[in-house]
C-alpha cells in the first residue's frame, strides 16, 4: 500500500507540473497579452512598461514561467479586475459556500443514485429499470441551468416554498466556524440558522445534483448488472450464503469499485456546474464569482478558479485512487 | 394500413433479417440487427432522423422570416406580455415580436452546425493525437514509446479539468461568437477522443491480422494507416454520437454564461435559451421551447449512441 501510495503521489506531481505549463500557456496566450487584461482601459504606455517589468514579462519565457510557478505556489494570483482584491482572498471568502453546495448535491447524487441503480439491477426489466433509465439518461441532457432557474421560478417565486437567492435570510446573525453554514449552525447550536441555510441550499443542490445523480444511477446499475453475472455470486448464492450477505460482501463490494471512481470523476464536473448553478441563485459561491469574471473579462480571477478547481480535481481523484487501493486489494499488488 | 398489418411485415422483414444475418454474421451486421430490434436505438435514431430533416429543410418549413420583427409593435404596446401561441404563430413571439415558431425550426440548422463542427474539431484532433500516440509507441521503437507516454500524460492533465471548465477558458480567450462556442466546445473534446483512439488502437495492434500483416512483410506505415486505423474508427464514431450531445448542451451553456454568439441575426436554440433567461418568471414559454427542442434532441443522440455502444459491446450483451 505504501509504495502504491508513493507511486500515485509521484504521479500526481506530475500532473500538476503539467497543469502548470497549461496554464502558463492559457495566461500567455490571453488576448493582448497578460497585461493587457490586468491595466486599466486609461493606463499609460509607462504604466504598461512597468507592470511588463513587475510581471516579469521581459524575462525569457522559461524564466518567466518559474517565476510563474512560484507566484502560485505562494497563492499569489493577482488581483481580480472587478474588485480590486487579491483573487486568492477572493476565492478562499467563497470556497467554503461552493463546497457546500456541492457536498450537499453529492450527497443527494450518492444517497439517492446507488440505491436506486441497485434496485434497477435488481429488478431489471421491470417499469422501475425502465424509469430509472430513461430518468437518468433525460436527466444528462437537461441543461443544468435551465433546470436550475425553473426550480427557481416553480418553487421559489410561483409556489414561495423555498428562499430563491443567497445562502441565508437577512438578518439572521450567524457565526462563521468552517463557513459551511448548516454545519456551522449546528455546531454553534444555531439551530435557526441550519435550519435556513439548509432550506436555502434545497433547490441550488437539487439542480446541481441532476447531471451527478443520472450518471451516478447509470454506473451503478451497470455495475451491479456486471457483478451479478460473476461466477462468485452464483457460488455463494449455490453454497447457500444468506441473500443479504451475498449483496453487502460479494455484490456491492464489488460494484463500488467503478462507481467509487465515477464519483470522483463527478466532484470536478460539479464544480464546474456550480457557475452555472450559483449564478442562478446568487448562491454567493466561487461559482458566482467565477460568472461574474466571465461577464466581466477578469482574468487574474479567471485563472484562479481555473487553478483551484483543477488542482483540487486531481488531489481529489488521488484520494479516489487510493480509496480504490482500500476496496479492492488487487489493486495494492498490481504494478 | 391497420397496426396488426405493420406489425406481421415488421415481422417478417426481421425474420428476412435474420435469415440473411444467419448466413453472414459479421460484428457490425449483429449490432446493426439488434439495434433494429431495440427501441432505444429506434427512438434514438427517429430524433435524430427528424432533427436533422428539419435542420436541412428548415428554410422552406419556417411560415416566417426568423429575424423578421413583424409583430415587434404589438410586443412593444403590450409592455413585454409575450403572446402566446395563437392561428398565425404557433408557438408565440419573443421579446421583438419574431415569430417563435420560425425561430426554432431554423435554430435547429445553426444547433446542428454547431454540434457536428465542435465534435469534428474534437475527433478530428483527438483521433490524430491518440492515434499517432499509439502508432509511435507500437512500432516507433524506444523513442516512439518515450512520445507516446509524454503525449498520453499531457492528455490525462488535460483530462483531469472539466470540460465545461476547459471550454470556458477557451472562449474566454477567444471573446463571444460562434466561432468560440464551436472552438471551445470542440477542443474540450480532444481529449476524450485521444483517450479513446489511442485504447482502440492499441486494441487492435494486438490482434492476429497485425501479426499476419507484419510477417509478410507489410511496411509498418501501412499496417498503421491502412489496417489498424480503419478497424479502430468504430468505438470512436459511436462516442462521437455521445460526444454530439454533450457539445449542445455545453454550447448553451457557454452562452448562457456571454460566451456565445452575439449576433441575433441568426437564431440557435442554445442562444435563444439563455437570451429568454432575462423573461423566466413572465414568459417562461421561451425559455422552454429551445431547452424542450435541446433536450430531446440531445436524448437522441444519446439514446442512439448507448443503443450503438451497448450492440457493439460484446460484454454488455452476455447480460441479454
Amino acid at each position: 500500500m505504501l509504495r502504491y501510495t508513493v507511486k500515485r503521489l509521484l504521479q500526481l506531481s506530475v500532473a500538476l507540473l503539467g497543469l502548470s505549463l497549461l496554464l502558463f500557456a492559457w495566461f500567455k496566450a490571453l488576448p493582448g497579452g497578460p497585461e493587457n487584461q490586468m491595466l486599466p482601459e486609461n493606463a499609460t504606455l509607462d504604466d504598461r512598461a512597468a507592470l511588463r517589468e513587475s510581471l516579469g514579462l521581459n524575462e525569457p519565457v522559461w524564466v518567466q514561467y518559474l517565476e510563474f510557478l512560484q507566484r502560485v505556489v505562494r497563492l499569489d494570483l493577482g488581483s481580480s479586475l472587478s474588485s480590486g482584491r487579491p483573487v486568492a482572498t477572493e476565492l478562499a471568502d467563497r470556497l467554503p459556500a461552493t463546497i457546500e453546495l456541492s457536498l450537499a448535491a453529492m450527497v443527494i447524487a450518492v444517497g439517492i443514485g446507488i440505491p436506486l441503480g441497485y434496485l434497477a439491477a435488481r429488478k431489471r426489466g421491470t417499469w422501475l429499470d425502465f424509469a430509472a433509465v430513461s430518468g437518468s439518461l433525460i436527466g444528462i441532457c437537461i441543461p443544468v441551468f435551465f433546470l436550475a432557474a425553473m426550480l427557481k421560478v416553480v418553487f421559489a417565486q410561483e409556489l414561495a416554498l423555498l428562499p430563491s437567492t443567497f445562502r441565508l435570510s437577512s438578518g439572521l446573525q450567524y457565526t462563521d466556524v468552517t463557513g459551511l453554514r448548516v454545519l456551522d449552525g449546528l455546531i454553534t447550536g444555531e439551530f435557526n440558522v441550519a435550519g435556513d441555510a439548509f432550506l436555502h441550499l434545497i433547490l441550488p443542490a437539487v439542480a446541481l445534483s441532476s447531471i451527478p445523480l443520472a450518471v451516478v444511477v447509470r454506473i451503478t446499475r451497470a455495475s451491479v448488472l456486471d457483478v451479478i453475472g460473476e461466477d462468485y455470486v452464483r457460488t455463494a448464492d449455490s453454497k447457500g450464503l444468506k441473500p443479504a450477505v451475498i449483496r453487502g460482501r460479494h455484490v456491492m463490494r464489488n460494484a463500488m469499485l467503478p462507481i467509487v471512481t465515477v464519483i470522483g470523476l463527478l466532484l470536478g464536473s460539479l464544480f464546474a456546474g456550480a457557475v452555472l448553478t450559483e449564478s442562478v441563485f446568487s448562491f454567493g459561491g466561487v461559482g458566482s464569482f467565477v460568472y461574474q469574471a466571465t461577464q466581466e473579462r477578469d482574468y487574474p480571477a479567471l485563472m484562479g478558479f481555473i487553478l483551484v478547481i483543477a488542482v483540487s480535481y486531481v488531489v481529489l481523484n488521488l484520494i479516489v485512487d487510493l480509496s480504490y487501493g482500500l476496496l479492492d486489494p488487487r489493486v495494492r499488488v498490481r504494478k | 394500413m391497420t397496426t396488426a398489418k405493420i406489425e406481421k411485415l415488421d415481422r417478417l422483414i426481421e425474420a428476412h433479417a435474420e435469415a440473411r444475418d444467419a448466413r453472414s454474421g459479421s460484428l457490425w451486421r449483429q449490432s446493426v440487427r439488434r439495434m433494429r430490434r431495440s427501441p432505444m436505438a429506434i427512438s434514438g435514431a427517429v430524433i435524430v432522423g427528424l432533427f436533422v430533416l428539419v435542420a436541412i429543410l428548415g428554410p422552406w418549413i419556417a411560415p416566417y422570416d426568423p429575424t423578421a420583427q413583424t409583430w415587434g409593435r404589438e410586443v412593444f404596446l403590450n409592455r413585454s406580455i409575450f403572446p402566446g401561441p395563437r392561428p398565425e404563430n404557433w408557438l408565440g413571439l419573443d421579446h421583438l415580436g419574431r415569430d417563435m415558431f420560425s425561430r426554432m425550426i431554423i435554430g435547429a440548422r445553426q444547433t446542428l452546425l454547431v454540434g457536428v463542427v465542435a465534435t469534428l474539431i474534437g475527433f478530428v484532433a483527438g483521433a490524430l493525437v491518440g492515434g499517432g500516440a499509439a502508432a509511435l509507441g507500437t512500432f516507433g521503437g524506444r523513442w516512439g514509446e518515450r512520445v507516446e507516454a509524454a503525449v498520453m500524460r499531457a492528455v490525462d492533465v488535460a483530462l483531469a479539468i472539466p470540460m465545461l471548465l476547459l471550454a470556458l477558458s477557451i472562449a474566454a480567450l477567444m471573446g463571444p461568437s460562434l466561432t468560440t462556442v464551436m472552438v471551445s466546445v470542440g477542443v474540450a473534446q480532444i481529449p476524450i477522443f485521444a483517450r479513446m483512439m489511442r485504447g482502440s488502437m492499441l486494441a487492435q495492434a494486438h490482434s492476429d491480422y497485425v501479426l499476419a500483416a507484419i510477417s509478410i512483410g507489410v511496411p509498418k506505415s501501412r499496417i498503421v494507416v491502412a489496417h489498424i486505423f480503419p478497424n479502430s474508427l468504430g468505438p470512436v464514431i459511436v462516442q462521437a454520437t455521445l460526444v454530439l450531445a454533450t457539445a449542445i448542451i455545453e454550447a448553451a451553456a457557454l452562452s448562457y454564461l456571454g460566451l456565445g454568439n452575439p449576433d441575433p441575426g441568426t437564431p440557435e436554440w442554445g442562444t435563444m435559451l439563455a437570451d429568454a433567461q432575462r423573461f423566466l418568471s413572465g414568459a417562461p414559454q421561451l425559455a422552454i421551447y429551445p431547452a424542450v427542442a435541446i433536450i430531446v434532441t440531445a436524448l437522441g443522440f444519446t439514446l442512439l449512441g448507448e443503443a450503438m455502444r451497448e450492440s457493439l459491446d460484446p460484454r454488455l450483451r452476455r447480460q441479454e
